[in-house]
């Protein structure tokens, strides 16, 4: 395990100032055996066997890291895609839920259960546990189970059952209150968290189990004769993709780490979800992280075009990063991603996520160095989003 | 002193400051009291409230809609001070009290004369290793939630530190307002019982009515009932409902 202090948090689950478990004693039980399991497991010679035999036969690990020739001509620099949208199931989600459905299966659960934004981590969810033969249930934000049908759908056919958060935004901060409402009556079950947020361990397991994405990054440059990066850029939401592209690069002074939020309709439109600008430290969903919340400590709720960035907190290692500036992080328009996704379709061929395309719309707007490396974490592939770009691109 | 200690069995009611209306607050208090109501918890709205049912949910999104917050709150609070004469606790998830400021929060909590405070995403050791130094410069007992799946070690622990106020016991894992049977775990209540040893032990979350408050009787030193009185309030029957529950 990598001791650096951007990824490893201390005893109690803080990451300089942010993280923690900020929890009802109602889930006391279930975090103590959850930290229990993950760290007398998730290290063994035989967890690691399993995981990483499902990672190459079943997700298709390694993902290419490609060369973006179209990119780096227009950008001057040279532009490599980490194509995490060629997982199984169409997102770097399911390193996450291969993980943990490897414990949950060691700790003998028979009940998952799961919130989704975009929906990418519900599918990821409900896939493994139809490989698992476990029981799934993904909450979802009633708005979202509209704009991403297409992933309620798989959901179902892969045997899931989707139940809609019907309260406040009906979006992904709603069906993580549900998922922990529903983890609190039913302390038996295991939460299968999408992302690097909530109490202590999550943050941590979750990078973990998405560091895989650096350390093939690593190899890869060096398979073809490259160092390290200058540039990795990933965007975020809670920040999963993000913490595992960064992973390995954290201690590395000359990699700069760069974190694309959703500024929605703009900054100051009140429709955003760039939290590390717009956010304050507070306490969400059991963290202490950077918070889009009003005066009296009320949570914001949030807009991004992108379901799976509309979320107004931040995983706290992000919060840290970003606050010691060793992350730094820029803002991307919905209008900003659409037009990003339209070019990545058109200069490459590859359609790629609205939330990939928040990271893709940083790169007009960096300066690059010629012969600089620059990794772009594409983290899922677009088929969920057609209505959303059909929408769109109507005139086209 | 422990001001919730005390001979009889006690019956607490849990309101939302801000429901139904931006100023119910004061004649809420007068009317608990009044009905003989032997301390009360005052609930500061959150628009996350992650261990609560979908009574306590709705109404704080409700309260928050009518536009309370915890300056209006304690505003309201001081002008009848003087009129109140049961304990009072002040309960809410900790986001908006770190907004206001812990230390302004607890300045306030001490001028009002606030007997205890419960912070439900606060957990005992975060207060333990963390902010233990705040509560203890102003002197404003933290009330600590424990459950029937609560090691005897913790509750041991956590009695230890609750000296000048009471164990909160939820009765079952389950968010408020959910319906149980209490005598599934009665032999568990038993143990938690002896555990808390002098220290009062009021049992909450679930507790509805009349019989259900004496069945509690039998496993605690009182009870507190919160999502039934919200409900009843809302359909505008709260006095029929303490008349019920008192009787």
């Amino acid at each position: 395990m990598k001791t650096s202090k951007h990824i490893t948090p201390d005893e109690l689950g803080f990451y300089g100032e942010f993280g923690g478990a900020y929890i009802p004693e109602l889930l006391r039980p279930a975090i103590d055996e959850l930290l229990t399991s993950f760290r007398s497991f998730c290290f063994t010679d035989a967890f690691r066997a399993e995981y990483l035999d499902l990672l190459k036969n079943y997700v298709g690990r390694p993902t290419p890291l490609y060369f973006a020739k179209n990119y780096a001509q227009k950008y001057g620099a040279k532009i490599y895609f980490k194509r995490e949208d060629l997982c199984h199931t169409g997102a770097h989600k399911i390193n996450n839920t291969i993980g943990q459905i490897l414990l949950a299966k060691h700790m003998g659960k028979t009940e998952i259960i799961a919130e989704t934004g975009a929906g990418q981590h519900g599918v990821a969810t409900a896939t493994v546990c139809a490989l698992m033969g476990l029981k799934c249930i993904v909450y979802m934000g009633e708005k979202d189970m509209e704009r991403q049908a297409p992933n309620v759908q798989r959901m179902q056919m892969l045997g899931a059952e989707v139940r809609p958060a019907t309260c406040g935004s009906k979006t992904l901060k709603d069906a993580t209150n549900e998922a922990i409402r529903h983890w609190i009556n039913f302390p038996d079950s295991y939460y299968l968290i999408g992302s690097v947020v909530g109490p202590h361990p999550y943050p941590q397991m979750v990078a973990y189990f998405q560091s895989v994405i650096s350390e093939e990054i690593q190899n890869q440059l060096h398979e073809n004769g490259l160092k390290i990066p200058h540039k990795v850029i990933a965007c975020v939401g809670g920040g999963s993709n993000a913490a595992g592209a960064f992973y390995h690069f954290y201690d590395l002074e000359e990699t700069a780490l760069i974190a694309v939020e959703a500024a929605g309709e703009g900054l100051k439109s009140g429709k955003s979800a760039a939290t590390s600008i717009l956010g304050s430290p507070g306490v969400l969903h059991g963290s202490l992280t950077l918070l889009m919340q009003d005066s009296n400590g009320q949570v914001a709720e949030p807009h991004s075009i992108s379901a799976g960035l509309d979320y107004p907190g931040i995983g706290p290692m992000h919060a840290n990063s970003i606050s010691t500036g060793r992350t730094t992080s820029l803002s991307v328009t919905d209008q900003e991603a659409l037009h990003a996704a339209l070019e990545c379709s058109r200069l490459e061929g590859i359609i790629p996520a609205l939330e990939s395309a928040h990271a893709l719309a940083a790169l007009p707007k960096l300066p690059f160095l010629k012969d600089e490396i620059v990794i772009v974490n594409l983290s899922g592939r677009g088929d969920k989003d057609m209505n959303t770009y059909q929408e769109a691109f109507k005139n086209l | 002193m422990n001001p919730f200690k005390k001979t009889e069995k006690s019956v607490s009611i849990f309101i939302t400051a801000g429901y139904p209306n931006k100023t119910s607050l004061p004649e809420q208090i007068q009317l608990l009291q009044d009905q003989g109501i032997d301390f009360l918890e005052i609930g500061i709205p959150f628009s996350d409230p992650m261990a609560d049912g979908p009574v306590i949910q709705e109404i704080s999104s409700t309260a928050l809609k009518n536009g309370m917050n915890l300056k209006l709150l304690f505003e309201q609070l001081s002008e009848i001070k003087e009129q109140i004469k049961i304990p009072l606790v002040l309960m809410g998830y900790l986001n908006p009290i770190l907004q206001f400021g812990l230390t302004a929060f607890l300045e306030k909590c001490k001028s009002i004369g606030v007997s205890g405070l419960i912070i439900p995403d606060l957990s005992f050791e975060l207060v333990q290793q963390k902010y233990l130094d705040y509560f203890r410069s102003f002197d404003v007992p933290l009330i600590y939630l424990i459950t029937p799946a609560t090691s005897d070690l913790r509750i041991a622990q956590i009695a230890h530190a609750s000296s000048r106020s009471f164990i909160y016991l939820v009765g079952q894992n389950k968010i408020t307002g959910s319906s149980y049977s209490l005598s599934v775990n009665s032999a568990r209540y038993s143990e938690i019982k002896s555990l808390c040893g002098e220290v009062p032990l009021f049992l909450g979350f679930g507790i509805s009515d009349a019989s259900q408050k004496r069945e509690a009787f039998s496993h605690a030193d009182g009870v507190i009932i919160g999502s039934a009185y919200l409900k009843a309030l809302s359909e505008q029957r709260e006095k029929e409902f303490l008349e019920n529950l008192l009787s």
